[in-house]
């Protein structure tokens, strides 16, 4: 029997070959790369998908675990000859405990399911990639997704107390367990961010967090991108510790606008401040965010009275990427990390960049972490733009790496970035990843050729 | 006996040395004391390299004391949330990693895993590598700097860290509360793990003991510490009592102090649902730090065995040989530990 015979016979009914079906699953949110794998699996337990991957050891394929396929940077992205492991069937929550504040998930599970099953015991789950509506919590785990609230309150690897995964090699191992506190090394926070190279995660178990007990969301417009940077530098300084600060420059503000009607004012630059915590302590806090706000000069400032409120100054924010569709045909994501006292630099550069490509580029960003999201604007049915594009992101992902920064906040390396990776690491750096990823997957069978540059050896 | 006080120092003793054990500040000696065969790594490598203070990331030596990084910390009102325990005996950085030790303060921002954003590290080819970064969100690449929490240094000689940092409350207060029992004060434990107090730190003393601590704008703690009073009164609470000592208690229990008699130390993962079984065991002296999600205790050689044979992972830092319980997860450790120490050099396995 071949290897899709007998896959067919694990998976009766659940194996898909016909071009038809596959080709939803031939890219991810990034379709600037498509690939069209040799079959797309539907497991629906855990066992199904040791067996998978074990078949997959067995005869040499390589193999891609998906979700939700929300990675802008191609990490989902299939491999020819390959198959995709499509885990979307396995979203139960089989374990939510509010005495331990742990909630034990399947892979895919949907991010925003989870906070959403804790919320009748008051405890909610951190971790918010903007895509959370969407993204699944096995994606979050490979990726070590971010969204508006790092700086406060982690990444996903932070919130990850245990993990049962599937090793290339197909052992079925449990790293971590239910306690805030391990012993021994910190295989689950490792494993997280690895964006699938070392196996696939199974079960994963999460911290919950109490929900807040208030919140205070404060949004300025400012008639420049610097000051509203400056503004930032201002509310740390003042020993604030904000759950999110995040900015969004004209375009964007315009993008936002058009596509939800988020009611933001007109301004060359927004910046959205929330603090959040016990209510005495946010009313104080929010005194001095009142006068750091007035000396920073922003003209117009709202602060939300109610939830409703609350929710419309996150919707523009929220939906921006998706927005900026309606000004371009096409654009790129960017994705670089910066050392928050330079975002100022970074901006003035990225707008620089933007002039000499003759592309335009909006911004949004989460300002508190340093993570920039510059969108670059380009139309795919001119010759040529594509590529200039890419250039430009290219040089955006360099001046990141220059200022001290990092390649990617939260949407990965994937394929996209790989190229990029010894900007950031020296050679030795990427000889030990290497070296892990041959120790763990002899055959480089899981999610092959991505995040590792080809050429290491130059 | 090797001491090694720069970088090319480590590589040269890595090479030089098939079985090497490092040592920063010898605090938690179960870990750090040669085993025959060994040679003793004195790791000398001290001081703060970058400190940003409006970036909230700072940048040293692995062998840097903890001390020395909180004073440089405080002169901006900024401290380690995670509160590196040992402080007072000498702990280090890089010792602090590699044990996975955090003290009661993690509980209102989180343990090491979650403040650590680097490492710089000699692997057992005497290769320098790198992992993660230098600012607070970074997704790039393999993330070893988390690989190094717990590792007990068995996969390279850490030899340059980067943290993250919060600004330090401007004013704490802590209440004690004696609950009627154990059952009483666990289930205010319970209780209080579910509300959005935003706790500094919520301590079990076994039987009945709990203590908190809040911080933030002094009208905003006083508010706080008053509903906190009401809220274990509706729990049971016999006596209330805000401690006078507020600083000085906690850098004692940080420092472990009540382990002090104890011929072992040991920590334990816990959580509040295993505490009534670890109080069935023949432990001594003990603290649940985190809202009951570790204990540290005190204990004889009865004490450990008892942990082991009800199944309790933990880790000994002082008084016996075997520091690490059950061994790491063969699939996992046993292939990581061939990729960067393929001739086992380093400690465990």
């Amino acid at each position: 029997m071949g290897f899709l015979e007998e896959l067919k016979a694990l998976l009766p009914g659940r194996v898909l070959t016909q071009e038809a079906a596959l080709a939803p699953y031939e890219s991810d949110a990034l379709t600037a790369y498509r690939r069209r794998p040799l079959a797309v699996v539907l497991p629906e337990r855990k066992e199904e998908v040791v067996q998978v991957v074990r078949l997959c050891h067995r005869h040499g394929v390589p193999f891609v675990a998906r979700g939700s396929g929300t990675s802008l940077s191609g990490g989902s992205l299939p491999v020819e000859g390959g198959i995709v492991l499509a885990l979307n069937r396995m979203n139960r929550i089989l374990r939510l405990d509010p005495t331990a504040r742990i909630a034990v998930v399947e892979p895919g599970v949907v991010n925003l399911e989870v906070s959403r099953q804790a919320a009748p015991f008051g405890l909610y789950y951190a971790p918010d990639p903007s895509s959370q509506p969407v993204s699944t919590i096995g994606g979050n785990v490979a990726f070590n997704s971010g969204g508006a609230h790092c700086l406060k309150y982690g990444m996903t690897a932070n919130h990850v107390l245990g993990l049962e995964v599937v090793t290339p090699e197909g052992e079925v191992v449990r790293l971590g367990g239910e306690s805030l506190e391990g012993v021994g090394p910190d295989f689950h926070g490792f494993f997280v961010g690895t964006e699938g190279l070392l196996g696939v995660a199974v079960e994963i178990t999460l911290r919950l967090l109490p929900k807040p007990e208030a919140y205070h969301t404060l949004l300025a417009a400012y008639d420049s991108l610097e000051k509203a940077g400056d503004a930032v530098s201002l509310v740390i300084r003042r020993g604030l510790l904000p759950g999110a600060l995040e900015i969004m420059d004209r375009l964007a503000i315009e993008a936002a606008e058009k596509a939800v009607r988020a009611g933001y004012p007109q301004a060359e630059a927004l910046l959205i401040v929330e603090l959040e915590g016990p209510k005495e302590e946010v009313a104080e806090e929010a005194r001095v965010l009142e006068e750091v706000i007035r000396e920073s000069g922003a003209y117009a400032v709202r602060v939300a009275q109610s939830e409703a409120e609350r929710q419309a100054i996150w919707k523009g924010r929220k939906a921006a990427f998706s927005a900026v569709g309606r000004l371009s045909p096409d654009y790129l994501v960017q994705d670089g990390v910066v050392p928050r006292s330079r975002l100022g630099e970074a901006l003035r550069e990225i707008q620089r960049l933007s002039q000499a490509f003759g592309l335009r580029v909006a911004n949004v960003f989460h300002a508190g972490d340093g993570n920039l999201h510059p969108l670059v604007l380009y139309d795919g049915k001119k010759p040529g733009e594509l590529e200039r594009a890419e250039a430009l992101a290219g040089e955006i992902l360099r001046l990141c790496v220059r200022l001290g920064g990092s390649l990617t906040g939260e949407h990965g390396i994937g394929v996209e970035k790989k190229a990029y990776m010894p900007e950031m690491f020296a050679q030795e750096d990427l000889f030990a990843m290497e070296r892990v990823k041959a120790a763990l997957d002899p055959k480089g069978l899981a999610n092959r050729g991505k995040v590792l540059p080809e050429v290491v050896h130059g | 006996m090797v001491r090694a006080s720069t970088l090319a120092e480590v590589v040269e003793a890595v090479r030089a040395y098939p079985r090497l054990r490092p040592r920063g500040g010898g605090t938690k000696p179960a870990l750090s004391a040669p085993r025959e065969g060994e040679v003793e790594l004195a790791l000398g490598l001290s001081g703060i390299l970058e400190y940003e203070p409006e970036e909230f990331v700072f940048t040293a030596w692995a062998g840097t004391p903890v001390a020395e990084v909180e004073e440089a910390l405080r002169a901006h009102g900024q401290y380690l949330p995670f509160h590196p325990p040992l402080k007072a005996q000498g702990a280090t950085l890089g010792g602090t990693v590699a044990a996975g030790l955090s003290g009661p303060l993690r509980h209102r921002f989180g343990g090491v895993r979650d403040f650590l954003l680097g490492v710089r590290f000699v692997d057992g080819e005497g290769r320098v590598v790198r992992g993660g970064g230098k600012v607070v969100k970074n997704a790039a690449g393999f993330p070893f700097h988390r690989l190094m929490v717990g590792s007990l240094g068995a996969f390279g000689v850490m030899v340059e860290l980067s943290f993250k940092v919060f600004p330090y409350p401007r004013a704490t207060r802590t209440l004690r509360a004696e609950m009627p029992g154990l059952h009483e004060a666990l289930s205010a434990l319970e209780r209080l793990r579910l509300l959005p107090l935003d706790l500094l730190a919520l301590d079990l003393i076994p039987p009945a003991t709990l203590e908190a601590r809040l911080g933030g704008f002094p009208g905003s703690v006083a508010a706080r510490l008053e509903g906190l009073k009401r809220l274990l009164a509706q729990e049971g609470a016999q006596r209330t009592e805000v401690l006078k000592e507020d600083e000085a208690h906690w850098e004692g229990v940080r420092d472990l102090r009540f382990l002090e008699e104890s011929p072992i130390w040991v920590k334990v993962p816990a959580g509040p649902l295993s505490i009534p079984r670890l109080e069935a065991l023949p432990l001594g002296p003990r603290r649940y730090l985190d809202g009951g999600e570790v204990l540290y205790a005190g204990t004889g050689p009865e004490g450990l065995e008892a942990l082991r044979r009800a199944g309790f992972p933990h880790l000994v830092l002082r008084g016996a040989e075997d520091p690490l319980y059950p061994p790491p997860p063969e699939a996992f450790f046993a292939k990581l530990k061939r990729a960067l120490d393929p001739t086992g050099r380093f400690p465990l396995g």
